[in-house]
Formats: C-alpha cells, structure tokens, sequence
C-alpha cells in the first residue's frame, strides 16, 4: 500500500461522510421541484444534523447499553462501506477488505444493530418497525444476491474494484443482461433504503412508518448519528450502482490528474441518479406492507431474467 | 474416552450431595473436552493413526483410526463439551430433571458414544457406538419423564433414531457387497457399481438425514430438544448432529469411489428446502428453545447444501472448488457447533433464572442478566451471518462456491444452481430474522412478567463455559484463514485438493476465495475501521458538541402508562412471516369476534409433514394392523384349527 493510495482512500472515505447529506438535500430538492413545492435549501440536511447534535439527550429510562451503542455501530458501518465501495477511484486498500457479499453482510450487520436497538425500549413502534425492517431486508436479499450474479458472471469477480475495472477499461461491449440486473437493482436500493413505495421517509404515520418507526426512540446526538448513516446508506447503495452500471470516469490511484475529472463525474452521476429517484418517488404511491413481497418479487425475477439472459445471448 | 465412561462410572458409585456432586464430575468432563480438542487439533496435522483394539466379540475386533476428518470433527467435539460440561456443573446444582447420578453417567456415556463414532474404523463399532448415543441422548432427553410430552418428545426421536440406523446399517451392508468384511479400509478399496454406489448413497442420505434432520425426517428435532435439559440439548444440537454428517461426509467422499453428479444435486435440493423451511418455521415459534431448534434445521440444511455442491464440484474433478464448497460445509458444521451450543446454554441460563421457556413471558433480560445477555449477543450475530464473526465466513465461503457453479460443464446446473442460492440467501436472511426476534423478545424491552425482576445472572464456571464458545467464535471470525490452514488436510484426504495455495496467495488477515482478484474478505479490516470509528466519533462528539443527557419515560404518545403488554408478542414478531408464507403452513386460527365479552385469539401452526407425510403412513400401517388383526382371535382353538390346516396343506403339497 503506498502513500498515495492510503490518501485517496482516506479522502475517499471523508468525501462520502461528508457529501451524503448533500445527496439527500438534493433528492429532496429535486422531489420538492416536482411536487410543485418551494425546494428547502441544498444546505437544509446539515442544518438538521447540526441542530440534533447541539440538542440535549432523552434516553427512555430502561434503555439499556445496547440502544445508545447502536447509533455509533450503524454510522461506523456506513463509513467503512463509504470507504469500500469505489467512487472516485479503484484499487484503493480498503476495497479489498470487501467483495459485495461483504458488503451486504456489513448493511446486514448495521441492520440488525438498528433493529435490536428498537426493541429496546420496548414500545409497541419500535417492535413494529424492526419486524418490517427485517422481513423487508430478507427478501430484499435474494434479489439483491441475484442482481450481483451477473456482473460476476461477466467479470469473474465479486470484489467491485475488479468489477469496476472490467467494464470501464475493457472494449465497450453493450450486455443486455446488465439492464436487467439495473432494474432490479433499483428496485431493491428503493427497499433497502426506506425509499417510497416501501417506505416513506417522510411519514410518521404509524400505519405505514418502517424506518422512522425504529429510530423514534432516539434523539439528539444519536438521531443525528442515525440519520447521517441514514444517508450515508442511501449514497453508498447509489456508489454501487454506479460502480455496477455506469463506472466510467475512476481515477487510479497511481495518477492524481485523473482525480478532479473523477470527482467531477462522480457529481454528475450522483445528480442524476438523485434527480431519477426523485422521480420514481413522485410517481410511485407507498404500497401496503404485504404489497411489498410482490413488489421484491419483481426484482428477483427481474435479476433472475438478466442471469439467464446472460447465459443465452451472451456466452 | 474411556475417561468418559471411568467418569461416568465413577459418577454412579460415588454418591455425594448434589451440588458437590455436580461439580466435580462435570468440572473433570470439561478437562475431557479440554483433552480432545487438544487431540483433535494435533491430529489435524498428523498422518493417519490406525490401531485394532482386542474388544468387541471374538473374531470382530474393534478397529479405530483417527484422520484428519475424524480430527476436525473430534476438535469440535471437544470444544463445545468442554463448555457444555463446564456449564452443566452450575446447571445441575440445582433441583429439575431427575436422579443427578444416572444424568452424570449418561451425560458421560453419550460424549463417549460420540468420540467412538467419530474413530470408529469399522462398521461393527460404529453402528456400536452410533446406538449407544442414540440410546444415551433419549435416556438424556427424558430426564423429566413425568411430563407426558416429554415421553412422547423422546418416543419420537427414539422412532426416527431407529428409521435411520436401519437404513445406516443397509447401506453398510451393501458397502461390504460380498467381502463380509465390515472394516471402512477394505469397503474404500472395493469399487461398487453405479446402482449400488447411488443405493448406499440415498440410504446413507436418508439413515444421517434422519439423525442430522434433513427434511422430512427433521420432525424429532423440535420436540427432543425442547424436552431435554439445556446441556443436553446444547450437546445433542451442537455436536450430535455433526455426528450425522460426518457420517455423511465419511461415506459419500471416503468410502464411495465414484460420485456422480446428481448426488450433489440431491443433497443440494434437499438442503436447501431443508434450510428455507427451517428458518420459515423458526421465525413462527413462540418456544425459545423449539425456536433453536428450527434454527438446527436450517443451518444444517446449509451445511448439506454446501456438501452437496461440493459433491457435485468433485464429480466434475473441480477439486479446487469442491475443497472451497468442503470449507464452507466444515467451518459451518463448526461454527454452528459454537454458536448454537451458546445459545442453548444461554436458554438455559434464563431458564434457570426465571423458570419461563416461553418467549411471551420473557424480556427485559439485558437489565438483569448483563453477563448472559452479552454472551448471548454475541451468539446471535455470529449465527445471524454478520460480520465480522464466525458465521458469515462460512456463508461467505459458501456463496462464493455458489457464484463459482457457472464453470460446471452442465448447462442446466449451471442455470439452476444460482436459483438455489437465492434461496440460500433468503434463508440466511430469515435466520437473522429469527435471531432478532430470539435475543429481542429475550433480553429487551420491558419483562412481560413481575417475577422476572428477580431475575439473577449466571455464576463463573457458566461465564467462562459461555466465553470460551464466544471466543471461539470471535477468533475464527477474525483469523479464518490461519484457521483454514489447519484444516487443509481434510480437504485433501476428501477431494485431494487443498486450499493451502489459494489461501497463501494473500496474507492472513484477507480470506480470498480461489484467488484475490475474484473476491477477498478481511474481518480484521471490518472490525479495526469499526473500532475506530466508534472512538473516533464519539471524541469528536463529546469535545465539538457537549451537551446534557436526560432520562425520562418513553413517549407513551398521550394514552398513559406503556405497559409490557403493548409490545410485540413472539407471535407478532412472526406475523409478517406468517402472513407471506402461509402457504407452507398448516395453521388453524381463531379471531374473537368484536362483540365478545371475552375475547380469545387462538392460533396454531402445525408442521405440514406431520399432516401429509406421517400421519397417512402411520394411518396406513394401522390399517394393515387391523387386516392383519382380523385373523387373532385370541382363542387357542382357533389357533389349533390354523396350524391344523397348514398341515393339512403342506402334506397336501408334499404329496
């Protein structure tokens, strides 16, 4: 590991903590233009981050060490995946320390954190959203599983990096499996990151609340924890999909000039990709609880049908 | 061993008080532990030791033989009965169960049953030993055997035990084909054809099926383990059940020559349908133990699978990838071994405290029970599959032999194999599902019941049992290659290829899969960047940021005082499950109408395989009873007249 690559893999890491709530200022943005609203600033995410952190503490009075470790293990497992997953440059020294099944063994880790630590406090929310959050998550896996196949089964890897360097170095090649995999792919990034139609961030609706039913617990410094690793999650899941689908434009650590077009490329991609979401959540309405298995179904099905596309048309 | 037995033997004569009593034999079962985990470990790297004892009937000596792959399964043996035996001398100081003696003498007996199994070199002493312990873990399960449910847990597992013996000791007999000699080396050296190699295949599936509890023969699990007192079932769900497949693994790999692809394709199916309707059925229950014990399905279901793909893999001469598939199979067997004997032992440790086994009538258990509940926790991540323990190595390895299967030169396998590992995956996802519900229902929220306030935790001898099985967890959650490393002689005695030079192509903090441009995993990386976030956001935190902390209530949003009761049930918990998988379900459900005065919401769930696989046969067998039964009477004229006339008729074909 030389010097240079430890830098870039530290910025890299720093840049994704601290350009996440950027991303989600700019999907609300976005969903706020559409919805004929008056847009809240660009800025408005840190704003909220910053005023939960200058906010006093309430811990429910049986809260146990668990809940208040909870908030720091979801953040810290989000900043290593930022770290991990390639998004302005490849061969960093991090990447090898996950493949994408790591990867998801890590949001897996966070998840189950995040769901224990609803439980804690022993209110009926709290339960109710930690059940949905996890049979969410456990169908969600197979298809997300299965969105990974066949990117592997093109590049013979499931370490990103190799991924990355395969398709955005090789011989253009157009894979009709891919598009199918995309979908699915952004079907269960919606899932995953408590997007509408499976959740809606915006709700405390208890009929309809998964995420936020979890998180209610907490405030202050451990909201803002959460909400960060909250956004942070959701520009993670779109890193990947970029280093998936879209991953030209990374810079190598050996050569420091490709970096500004990198970092230039990663904005564009990360405005598009907020600015699409956007769409699909103003398009989309939030679907009842039991309409979600369908919903997954979908996309495994999706994923199953780019894998065998692959193995017809492509070898 | 033999120390085993001299110890349980010893136990019997020796009548002492039962809290001395207690102590003292099971303190000295857990140097026996400490011995052959030691054992194991040193015969890992050793030749093959062989020796012939002169017992046994005359003429049919014992033969015994410790190789790499009896090692492995000997270090796990080892390991997890060390914190078994440790555990079991707290355990039964106290009252519950039956005569303290006979459980010492068994408890002791069935340990030894399993060594035997796990070194026995000829059929002879292992169907030997294999009785023993089936016979040993049934005296064990019905400890209580006032309760009428227990007799009838332990009938059940007796029945299945004997299912699979019989078919076990089949296809012994059809290994021999024609030798009569029951040795395991001269059944490697004879070649069978492929009808008969496939016959002792499926009966050896069906006779290890039945005691590792493949589908549908897993129906014993979930009522012997509930029954029986938690070491027991610590024991019998850690380790015994490895017993079963490494019977499997020792006769598809070692004593059959020539596998066939469609074996692996067999096992592959049957685990993973094993694996998905453990965890669907895990998720339902409102037992924590019964709970568990669907948990042991699924995990074996997994092992299967991944013994199954390394089937296939081998049939194909794709050793390399068969030895990858085989360490996924083998750390898993291990891994489950460690965490599952915790988390029994922790079950055990509530039930002590609070004398409650169902899961309505715990939580809160984290407040009273700090040591439990952290040891616990540490369990339930492991066996969940995160990272960065134990569990998710082996699922990591496993699915990186799955994502390898497009090399295989079968088109269909190639096609359907990924499909199997979308239900893999489904299943492990549902297992952390299931692992959520178990240590949150447990350990958090507020207790369902007053009498859980006087709660109290676990004394030294049952920390150290529960931490030694926790480190152990941790370790080779960290280090799995280094761990992998020692285990490379069984992969080359099994398929004859080791993972040594993959492994050595990078160093030891990354686990690569074949090699590291194909993908790489390293837990050490996970858990130091995880650390040191952690410490540094909490610095930072404190410094910018200082600011008050308060407790107060929780938001009861205006209703007045949360109770316990307002939160979610085991049922509830399931519910979502219960709701999307219904159709795997048999369940019978009573919703109180609005008007009721009374209102009672009755549910049940019942297994399906009981309704449509056993319940028909045994109403089948009952009907042939009856024909049969017609012509008793009970009358000894009539009995005279039957002989008389098959006389009449054998002199009539005579002549």
């Amino acid at each position: 590991m030389s010097v240079s690559q430890a830098v870039l893999q530290l910025f890299q890491g720093v840049l994704a903590v601290a350009v996440a709530p950027l991303v989600l200022g700019w999907l609300n943005q976005c969903r706020a233009w559409l919805q004929n609203r008056r847009a809240p600033s660009l800025l408005q995410p840190y704003r909220v981050l910053i005023k939960l952190l200058r906010k006093e503490m309430v811990l429910a009075t049986n809260a146990s060490w668990l809940f208040r470790l909870a908030p720091y293990v979801v953040f810290a497992c989000m900043v290593l995946a930022g770290a991990i997953v390639p998004l302005v440059a490849t061969d960093l020294p991090f990447a090898r320390a996950a493949d994408v099944i790591a990867l998801v063994g890590l949001f897996a880790l966070a998840r189950v954190f995040m769901a224990l630590a609803a439980m804690d406090v022993g209110t009926a929310f709290g339960s109710l959203g930690s059940r949905r959050e996890m049979l969410i998550a456990a169908l969600a896996e197979p298809a997300l599983l299965m969105v990974f196949f066949t990117p592997a089964l093109i590049s013979h890897s499931t370490a990103l990096t190799t991924i990355v360097d395969q398709f955005s170095n090789g011989a253009l090649q157009i894979h009709p499996s891919m598009a199918f995999a995309a979908v699915a792919f952004v079907m269960v990034l919606l899932a995953e990151n408590a997007r509408i139609p499976v959740d809606n961030p915006s709700t405390h609706l208890e009929l309809t609340m998964v995420h936020e039913a979890m998180i209610l617990e907490y405030s202050g410094r451990h909201l803002a924890l959460m909400d960060w690793a909250h956004a942070l999650k959701l520009t993670v899941y779109m890193g990947i999909g970029i280093a998936l689908f879209l991953p030209w434009g990374m810079a190598h650590p050996q050569n420091w000039l490709e970096l500004p077009l990198a970092l230039a490329a990663l904005g564009v991609k990360l405005a598009l990709a907020g600015a699409g979401l956007a769409l699909l959540e103003t398009l989309a309405a939030k679907m009842r609880i039991f309409k979600v298995p369908e919903f997954l179904g979908m996309a495994f099905m999706l994923a199953v049908l780019g894998m065998l596309v692959h193995f017809l048309v492509e070898t | 061993m033999v120390y085993w037995i001299a110890l349980g033997a010893a136990g019997v004569a020796i009548p002492l008080e039962r809290a001395v009593h207690a102590r003292v034999f099971f303190t000295l079962g857990t140097l026996g532990g400490l011995l052959l985990t030691g054992v194991g470990l040193a015969g890992l790297s050793g030749w093959p030791q062989s020796a012939v004892l002169g017992l046994g009937l005359p003429d049919l000596p014992f033969h015994v033989r410790i190789d790499p792959l009896s090692s492995f399964f000997l270090l796990l043996l080892g390991a997890a009965g060390a914190a078994v035996s440790a555990f079991s001398a707290e355990y039964f100081q106290r009252g519950g169960g039956g005569e303290i003696r006979l459980v010492c003498l068994l408890y002791h007996v069935f340990l030894a049953a399993m060594t035997m199994v796990l070194i026995a070199d000829d059929a002879y002493l292992f169907m030997l030993a294999w009785e023993t312990m089936a016979l040993a873990s049934y005296f064990l399960v019905i400890t209580d055997h006032r309760i009428a449910e227990i007799r009838r847990a332990g009938f059940i597992y007796f029945l299945v035990a004997h299912l699979g013996a019989i078919a076990i000791l089949l296809a012994f007999g059809l290994l021999q084909l024609g030798q009569w000699d029951y040795t395991f080396e001269a059944m490697r050296n004879t070649s069978l054809g492929t009808q008969w190699s496939a016959a002792v295949f499926v009966l050896a599936l069906i006779g290890f099926g039945a005691k590792a509890g493949f589908l549908p023969l897993h129906v014993w699990l979930p009522e012997a383990h509930p029954a029986a007192p938690s070491p027991v079932s610590a024991l019998m769900s850690g380790v015994m059940l490895k017993t079963a497949i490494y019977g499997f693994l020792r006769v598809s790999f070692d004593l059959l020559q020539n596998q066939v692809w469609w074996w692996g394709v067999v096992a592959l199916a049957v685990g993973l349908a094993t694996a998905f309707y453990g965890a669907v059925f895990a998720a339902l229950q409102t037992d924590m133990k019964r709970l568990l014990a669907y948990s042991s399905i699924e995990n074996i279901g997994i092992v299967l699978a991944g013994a199954g793909l390394a089937l296939v893999f081998h049939a194909y001469g794709m050793d390399l990838l068969a030895a990858l598939a085989l360490a996924a199979t083998l750390l898993h067997c291990l891994n489950h071994a460690l965490f599952k004997t915790l988390l029994f032992l922790a079950t055990g440790a509530v039930m002590h405290a609070t004398s409650q086994r169902s899961l309505g009538k715990l939580g809160g258990l984290i407040r009273r029970m700090p040591w439990v509940a952290g040891l616990a926790l540490i369990g339930t991540l492991a066996i969940a599959g995160l990272p960065p323990l134990n569990g998710f190595v082996s699922e990591w390895l496993l699915f990186q032999s799955f994502l390898l299967s497009p090399s295989l030169p079968n088109s269909y396998l190639n096609m359907f194999i990924p499909i199997g590992t979308a239900l893999l995956a489904l299943a492990v996802a549902l297992s952390s599902y299931v692992m959520v519900k178990f240590f949150g229902i447990v350990f958090l929220g507020l207790p369902r019941e007053e009498s859980l306030h006087e709660a109290h935790d676990i004394g030294l001898a049952a920390r150290i049992a529960m931490g030694w099985l926790a480190l152990w967890c941790v370790l080779i959650g960290l280090a799995p290659v280094l761990f992998l490393r020692t285990l490379d002689p069984v992969f080359q005695t099994l398929v004859g290829t080791g993972l040594r030079d993959s492994l050595a192509r990078s160093n030891w903090t990354f686990l690569t899969a074949v090699a590291p441009e194909q993908a790489s995993y390293s837990a050490l990386a996970f858990l130091l960047v995880i650390v040191l976030v952690i410490v540094i956001v909490a610095m930072l935190l404190r410094r910018w940021f200082p600011v008050d902390r308060r407790r107060a209530p929780a938001w009861d949003c205006g209703f007045g005082k949360l109770d316990a009761r307002m939160q979610d049930s085991a049922e509830g918990y399931g519910q979502p499950v219960k709701q999307i998988f219904q159709v795997f379900l048999r369940l019978e459900r009573h919703h109180p109408s609005p008007f009721d005065r009374q209102p009672r919401y009755h549910s049940r769930i019942e297994d399906p395989v009981w309704e449509r696989l056993y319940l028909p046969v045994a109403r089948g067998v009952e009907r042939l009873a009856s024909i049969i039964g017609a012509v008793q009477h009970g009358r000894i004229a009539i009995y005279l007249v039957y002989s008389f006339v098959t006389l009449l008729l054998l002199l009539v074909v005579i002549l």
